[in-house]
């Protein structure tokens, strides 16, 4: 068999780029556990970092409903119980700025689009393969009529939620509830809890796909097909509600009965929560169903507000359906230029400001203009500690501190470097390093620090012969720091030589 | 004009220039104004003298009337001219120059369709469009969201390749923008599609193109006869032209394409 036979033989299907989008969903929740032992305000791998994210989209996903969703304080306050169970021992504040940095990492704050990018690969028509970028979102930003930015969970990031990678929304639902029933029926009520709790993220989901429609609409009238395919949306999503809730009126009753009778007090707190989630369910059914009454009177209304014209009187531009469709439906590339010029068309005129003595002395007296509403985000670094931190090691340090500890008098540089380089090679040039320091010690730090003694050196114009380093051969001496005065002598304190290195 | 010129006429040619050179100043709160609108419609010598000394200057008299007042354009490479580079600078978050460029465009073309829903709205000189923040980055991620679902029924993987960023498609860019994001003080993320459109707007209504009308939906403005010739005599064209190069559009029949019903357009 060829290669290609092979390839295309099955295994290389639109399934496995699927399998891939949904495994690449979960690698930002690795991501964090993988990163949270480079964190530098705290000791963060007592945390379960990928525990707390899926809490956190759990916490988003609950406070959803048709207007809004959670506000980032809100969720960052409903998060810290969660984390403080992990680290009981830790203070407040730290379980705060843990909630905070897996949140931020969960919109991916720092980026511009606020989202994750995988690649995965696939073959295209011809066989080739090909690398393709897929992009998705966890949680997304969005805003409220009233201004305020809250949140929303992703599609991708329910679907990742609930474990189910590909499938509908709709039979998914069912089989959720199917499971339930029979869960109950059995008496297994912590996998019970688990269904409904399933079957609460579909109800969501659920309700998200109707809420975009209708927003759609709402928008704009036309760019929903109101002839026959949003009659036929609203009928199956009114006939879903109408047989949810039979269902779950009756699973609502079975485990009602089954809390009341039941003797064993586990299975009594068991069921007592299942009713909660299931009454969630319930009135978020209502919720939608409610919705879905009023999406008639909107179409209506929005009718009467978009009146219909007679045709135009003179031959202009359809802006919507000649300029800005095919303009979004080019490749970046080819926009550019198109765009350009409907800007450079629109944009109208820049007066140029000339400058004039007398009105330069009013520009000049005037106050200072208020700060655009709009200056750039300050985006906050996450540094993380380079891997290899000091060039020297602790060996070498410790042996230049040796020679370097000048307890019967000064010496000059030429005889400690030819010492150096009799143990190590590497360690002349750390020698040498320390004694360029020296040259001008300072002496606040090292008093700060708390040195006893600090390293000096002095330039008496002898010149340094030496094969790699040049300069003066500088004569060095320890020098102690009398504490009582806070000024007992010239100090030199160390420094990582890196810095000097990488100055030089 | 069989008279000869004089220079008081080439000074109220000026004049009427510098009025339009000031585009919140209408004729209908001028005397003076009114006057030179009115003599450039009737003089056509006047109007001659106008137009070539705003050519001199590197403009373009688009349209002269009683509503808007003189309406200029920049030539090329004028002193008066708004470059886009200048326009998109603002980003400091490091993005491929031209996404920025891109995304920016297609919020002024967002907002010209959107203050024009219907090509008879362009050219029903009366008619005063409305827009908002909301409204604009609403109507382009509608828009967005029918290119996706046409996508996503041609059945072939369109999911944009990693070796060539600048082919992936304008409205992949704008859909993964994030319309909002909180920032720490409070205000509107100049790099997000809402931020992005309230600048606009923003820049439109100092430009004399929108009438800022209220703070609902991010910010509410009314369309002005200004913006209206500048959009039908010169900006639409002009993209278009490119567009039509391109072959991407096809030249209509005036019915246009927002009023169709089918699932798979606006």
């Amino acid at each position: 068999m060829r290669d290609a036979e092979l390839i295309s033989g099955g295994l290389a299907d639109a399934g496995l780029a699927r399998r891939l989008k949904a495994l690449a969903c979960t690698a930002p929740l690795h991501d964090l556990d993988a990163r949270k032992a480079k964190l530098d305000w705290a000791d963060a791998t007592v945390y379960q970092m990928a525990e707390i994210a899926l809490h956190t989209i759990d916490q988003v996903t609950i406070a959803m409903d048709f207007d809004t969703g959670a506000g980032h304080d809100d969720v960052v306050r409903r998060l810290q119980p969660f984390i403080a169970a992990q680290a009981p021992g830790r203070a407040a504040a730290e379980h705060l700025r843990v909630a905070r940095w897996v949140l931020d990492n969960l919109i991916n704050v720092g980026t511009a689009d606020r989202g994750f990018r995988r690649v995965y690969g696939s073959f295209d028509a011809s066989g080739a393969y090909r690398r393709r970028a897929f992009d998705f979102k966890l949680l997304v930003e969005v805003v409220s009529p009233d201004g305020e930015v809250y949140l929303r969970a992703s599609d991708e990031a329910i679907t990742v939620l609930v474990g189910a990678l590909d499938t509908d929304v709709e039979s998914a639902q069912i089989a959720a509830e199917v499971k339930l029933e029979n869960l109950i029926s059995r008496g297994r009520l912590t996998d019970a809890r688990l269904a409904a709790e399933q079957a609460r993220y579909r109800t969501v989901q659920y309700g998200e796909t109707l809420r975009a429609r209708l927003e759609a609409t709402r928008r704009d009238v036309r760019s929903v097909d109101w002839a026959e395919e949003m009659p036929a949306l609203l009928d199956s999503a009114l006939s879903h509600i109408e047989a949810r809730f039979r269902a779950e009126n009756a699973i609502l009753r079975n485990i009602t009965k089954a809390r009341d009778e039941s003797t064993d007090p586990g299975h009594k707190r068991r069921a007592a929560e299942l009713v909660d989630i299931v009454g969630d369910c319930v009135s978020r059914h209502t919720q939608l169903q409610t919705r879905l009454q009023a999406a008639g009177a909107i179409f209506r209304a929005e009718q009467d507000r978009q009146q219909f014209s007679g045709p135009p009187r003179r031959a202009t531009v359809d802006l919507f359906g000649q300029l800005l469709m095919p303009s979004l439906d080019l490749a970046l590339a080819d926009a550019v230029v198109p765009v350009e010029r409907f800007f450079h068309a629109v944009a109208g005129l820049e007066v140029p400001a000339v400058p004039a003595l007398p009105s330069l002395v009013s520009l000049l007296l005037r106050p200072a203009p208020e700060r655009d509403r709009l200056v750039g985000e300050i985006p906050e670094p996450e540094l993380v500690p380079a891997e290899t931190t000091s060039r020297y090691s602790d060996e070498q340090w410790r042996r230049a501190d040796e020679l370097l500890a000048l307890r019967e008098g000064p010496r000059r540089l030429s005889g400690l470097l030819a010492e150096a380089r009799g143990s190590d090679p590497a360690l002349a040039r750390l020698v040498a390093l320390r004694a360029v320091h020296s040259y001008s010690p300072e002496v606040g730090a090292a008093l700060r620090q708390g040195d006893e003694h600090a390293l000096i050196a002095v330039d008496d114009g002898t010149v340094l012969d030496d094969d790699e380093f040049g300069g003066a051969d500088l004569v060095l001496a320890t020098a102690g720091i009398e504490r009582d005065t806070g000024f007992g002598g010239p100090a030199g304190v160390r420094r990582a030589p890196e810095e000097m290195e990488g100055a030089s | 004009m069989s008279r000869p010129v004089t220079s008081g006429d080439a000074e109220s040619a000026a004049r009427l220039i510098s009025f339009g050179l000031r585009p919140k100043q209408l004729p209908g709160r001028d005397v003076v104004y009114a006057e030179l609108v009115r003599r450039y419609g009737e003089d056509t010598g006047f109007k001659q003298l106008t137009n070539s000394i705003a050519a001199g200057l590197g403009l373009l008299m688009l349209d002269v009337n009683t509503q808007a007042g003189a309406v200029l354009a920049a030539a090329d490479e004028s002193v008066f001219e708004i470059k886009m580079d200048g326009y998109a600078r603002q980003s400091k978050i490091r993005e491929r120059r031209d996404t920025e460029k891109v995304l920016h465009g297609l919020v002024h073309l967002a907002t010209a369709a959107l203050g024009y829903p219907r090509p008879d709205d362009l050219a029903n000189d009366t008619y005063i469009g409305r827009v908002s923040v909301e409204q604009v980055d609403g109507v382009v991620r509608e828009a967005c969201r029918i290119l996706d679902e046409r996508a996503a029924k041609s059945g072939d993987n369109n999911d944009p390749l990693t070796e060539a960023p600048e082919l992936e498609h304008a409205w992949r860019a704008y859909a993964r923008r994030p319309a909002a994001a909180a920032t720490k003080d409070g205000r509107l993320a100049p790099d997000t599609t809402r931020g992005m459109v309230s600048r606009a707007l923003r820049f439109l209504a100092d430009q004399g193109f929108l009438v800022a009308v209220s703070t609902e939906q991010g910010g509410t403005y009314r369309t002005t006869p200004r913006y209206q010739v500048q959009v039908r005599e010169l900006a639409a064209d002009s993209a278009f032209e490119e567009l039509l190069a391109l072959g991407v559009v096809t030249v209509g029949d005036g019915a246009g394409s927002l009023a169709t019903s089918a699932a798979d357009t606006l």
